[in-house]
């Protein structure tokens, strides 16, 4: 369902500096609360409910998101940055099914 | 006593003050000509901080689907819109300032929905969009972005005029079951609150928008359409001659704006 996750995240950065980190990903966030105008049937529920951003193969990040969270989420967060290294930011689906995106840093 | 009078003399400094930043603030820039102002300018910071940034603008997931589709050939001609029009960035630099133009083969006012369907059936050879399909809103997206910032310009005589009257007399005419027209809502109330929202002045110039209460981009049409709904009148289909015409009218009126697809209201 959902497709090209895409982040930003800076290419370079000082040592001990803050830097943001923004990521966005196209997901229709079916709640399950709504129903089918047609058969009157309630659409079944299917929302991203995980989101990880992994620095070097170590959680730095992590929120469960629950069906209120609006489609094509927007998630930002600040990151200090200590060492250079690769970032990997992992969506977990409902059904499973993941989708991931890296970038990297370089800390100079 | 005297205490008393410093203490007023500051609150009146000080509301003179908040007067005077008030007043900064409604210096709206490029998002207002005259006084034709975009729905920017009425929307909250956050959502106007959402549009401003690429990357947190929603609709550019549009944008970009647009633009693979671009390149993507389709239909028994073997043919992509980059075959024949190239760097969209120049081949369609004006497009989303200057539509709906009057189209002579066809004998009738044609956005840009009707435009990319009559080439993909007629030149293409492949099978027409469905309007607010992801395709249709990418493609619309990727087309008219190539304008952005230039100042809407429609064209509204010669052939274009009898549309242009029609928009007119539409946006003036009252409708539907509270009796209400365009105009009473986005000329004589801009601005000011229907129950929790602010009307804007009804421009075109940021359309496809992301709206966040449809939760992703959708057409001029679409937002007539839901318009004609709450006054309780029944909506015409997208595409239509009515729409067309006042398509064509409500860009007139925001002749100057600049072009914000894909913008973001609430």
């Amino acid at each position: 369902m959902a497709s090209k996750p895409r982040v930003r995240v800076p290419k370079t950065a000082k040592k001990g500096e803050i830097i943001t980190i923004k990521s966005l990903i196209s997901h229709k966030m079916e709640t399950g609360r709504r129903k089918d105008s047609k058969t009157g049937e309630l659409i079944p529920r299917q929302i991203i409910n995980k989101f990880v951003c992994n620095f070097n193969g170590k959680q730095v990040f992590a929120s469960d998101w629950h069906p209120a969270v609006s489609a094509n989420p927007f998630m930002a967060f600040n990151f200090k940055a200590e060492e250079s290294g690769e970032f990997e930011f992992v969506w977990t689906d409902d059904d499973g099914s993941t989708y991931s995106k890296k970038a990297s840093l370089t800390v100079n | 006593m005297k205490g008393e009078i410093t203490a007023l003399a500051t609150i009146v400094a000080l509301t003179t003050g908040a007067g005077a930043i008030a007043f900064a603030a409604d210096d709206w820039g490029k998002f207002q000509v005259e006084d034709r102002r975009s729905g920017y300018t009425y929307a909250t910071a956050e959502t106007q901080a959402m549009q401003d940034d690429e990357f947190a603008n929603p609709a550019m997931l549009w944008v970009e689907h647009g633009e693979e589709a671009w390149n993507k050939v389709d239909g028994e001609a073997g043919k992509s819109c980059n075959s024949c029009h190239g760097n969209a960035a120049e081949t369609m630099k004006t497009v989303g300032s200057t539509y709906p133009v009057f189209a002579k083969d066809i004998g009738k006012l044609e956005n840009v929905e009707d435009r990319i369907n009559r080439c993909r059936t007629d030149n293409m050879k492949a099978k027409a969009w469905k309007y607010d399909s992801q395709n249709m809103l990418g493609m619309v997206s990727y087309v008219k972005r190539q304008s952005l910032g230039q100042p809407m310009s429609v064209k509204i005589d010669g052939e274009a005029a009898p549309w242009f009257e029609k928009g007119k007399a539409f946006y003036t005419q009252r409708r539907g079951q509270l009796d209400m027209a365009c105009s009473h809502c986005h000329v004589d109330n801009a601005g000011n609150m229907i129950r929790a929202n602010t009307l804007s002045q009804g421009q075109g110039n940021g359309f496809p928008t992301y709206r966040l209460k449809w939760q992703k981009p959708g057409s001029l049409h679409r937002r007539f359409r839901g318009c004609n709904k709450q006054v309780r009148a029944r909506p015409f289909k997208t595409g239509s001659d009515e729409y067309l015409a006042l398509e064509l009218y409500v860009m007139w009126r925001g002749r100057g704006l600049p072009v914000e697809t894909p913008a973001v209201r609430n």
